[in-house]
């Protein structure tokens, strides 16, 4: 490995990473979205990707379980380990690394199901559970680690479209975790919700941590504040600064770190 | 010196610059408060004296506004870096400057009783302390004003100067006292002018303290003090 492709500054902990990028770039055609990202992901914290619209935050989230791969004319240069395992290389199996490294998106994506195989549906797919004994307890340890379970336990057959978004969200992280994965990506999973499914969405990330690996991307600089312990600063594809949150939000190092985060962009 | 490119959100340096304006209003009249104080008190002016004990209320008003100010943008704002760093040591050098108007209004008040003996010799230094108290504290409102960092550093070894003052004024009251038991009663009033004096320095620097780790996110590191008296012995 390339010593200057060590990744940047302060990474703090001494644990070992759970995913390590290194010298990634990622081309959407001709146009290069991503430039020599290097960055560890470590298990006991959870990192946030900050930065302006179009900074690449998202797609630098997609190639960790390689959700760019579906988008046409995409392409990932450089190395993204998990456990110091290739995720790109040609032995690695797709749908397996998903269930690894589980996504939850922006807005509530739940199936148009119940809100039982809305959970089960993973379980199942990769063969999780023998019998339904089995599947009943995978359905009611992952609503209850996603704090949902006193909710929705008399009524799991209704459909998980008919819940409201904060719970629908939840029901999506609950659809994630099923599948006992060990790092979970997050695509600004609050934007679509009220403050106070906000709140709890925040409580139950804090909950899950030390479980999963966790990033999170989001636009609301505060909730990154307060549910990471790690903060990475993208801008124009390239990742500006990556530090302990404590240290980004009250003394960032970068002039572009510091402009950002105080509402002096542009 | 830190830089002042403009926030996305015009109001919001207005609000900030609202919050600076309140600051430098209150440093500038706790430099006037002291200047009077000490000025009644050496030319024995009791109605100045008392009009420094009422403008005093001024300084507190101010204090609640400044407050008001910093609660209203951390609420509406959510600052971070180097604006939450500026906020809360706006909050906080709002309340050392009104302890600072306290300090000048106890000076103000033993004008009374010290006005009632003849003049005492050693008091001559206690209005070139309080310049050199003013000094600093119009410089550390010029450093903040500026988020001059190195501005505010320099400030840091000049209360050494202040505590020598106070050195020397407490060893020649005390001697003073010795000689002159008639002049106890005044004596010690200064004494207690020179202790408030010396607090104020001591806040002052304090102060700039705070603007160096507005403008640096940095603490400055010890400062140099020298400040004696706390061992010093009448003379036998």
């Amino acid at each position: 490995m390339n010593p200057n492709s060590a990744p940047n500054p302060a990474m703090g902990h001494n644990n070992v990473p759970k995913m390590t990028a290194r010298d990634v770039n990622v081309f959407y055609g001709q146009k290069q979205a991503i430039r020599n990202v290097s960055i560890d992901v470590t298990s006991d914290n959870v990192t946030a990707f900050i930065g302006p619209s179009g900074c690449g935050k998202s797609t630098f989230l997609r190639c960790l379980n390689r959700m760019n791969d579906t988008v046409d004319g995409a392409r990932v240069e450089g190395r993204i380990e998990l456990d110091a395992q290739d995720i790109y290389a040609p032995a690695m199996d797709v749908v397996q690394l998903r269930a690894r490294v589980g996504m939850v998106f922006q807005k509530p994506n739940p199936f148009p199901k119940s809100i039982y195989e809305n959970v089960a549906y993973g379980p199942r797919i990769h063969g999780l559970a023998q019998a339904k004994a089995d599947m009943d307890n995978i359905v009611e340890s992952a609503l209850r680690r996603a704090g949902l379970w006193e909710e929705v336990k008399d009524r799991l057959g209704e459909s998980g479209t008919a819940m409201s978004g904060g719970q629908q969200q939840r029901l999506c992280i609950a659809r994630a975790i099923a599948v006992d994965p060990e790092v979970i990506l997050m695509d600004e999973p609050c934007s679509a919700l009220d403050p106070i499914a906000t709140a709890r969405i925040e409580e139950l990330i804090d909950e899950l941590r030390g479980r999963y690996a966790i990033v999170i991307v989001t636009h609301n600089m505060q909730q990154a504040a307060r549910v990471s312990q790690k903060t990475a600063f993208f801008h124009l594809g390239t990742l500006v600064e990556y530090d302990d949150t404590s240290a980004i939000f009250t003394n960032p190092r970068e002039t572009r770190t510091k402009d950002y985060i105080t509402g002096r962009y542009g | 010196m830190a830089e002042f490119s403009a926030h996305t959100v015009k109001s919001f340096d207005e609000d900030i610059a609202q919050l600076r304006a309140l600051i430098t209003r209150m440093g500038g009249l706790c430099e006037t408060q002291i200047s009077d104080a000490v000025d009644a008190l050496v030319n024995r002016n009791l109605e100045a004296a008392a009009v420094v004990v009422e403008n005093d209320k001024r300084l507190d008003a101010l204090e609640a506004e400044a407050e008001a100010q910093a609660l209203r943008i951390i609420a509406l704002r959510a600052p971070l870096a180097g604006d939450l760093r500026e906020i809360v040591a706006a909050l906080k050098i709002a309340g050392v400057m009104e302890r600072i108007g306290d300090y000048a209004k106890n000076i103000a008040k033993r004008a009374t009783v010290v006005a009632q003996s003849k003049p005492i010799a050693p008091a001559v230094i206690i209005p070139e302390m309080a310049r050199a108290v003013v000094e600093i504290i119009r410089d550390t409102l010029d450093a903040f004003v500026d988020r001059d960092a190195e501005k505010a550093k320099a400030i840091l070894s000049r209360d050494q100067q202040v505590d020598e003052y106070y050195n020397a004024l407490f060893r020649s009251l005390l001697t003073f006292m010795m000689e002159n038991p008639h002049y106890i009663t005044p004596s010690s009033h200064l004494l207690f002018v020179a202790k408030n004096l010396e607090r104020i320095g001591d806040h002052a620097t304090s102060v700039a303290e705070m603007v160096y780790f507005t403008a640096t996110g940095q603490r400055p590191g010890e400062r140099p003090k020298n400040d004696f008296t706390s061992t010093i012995y009448a003379p036998q």
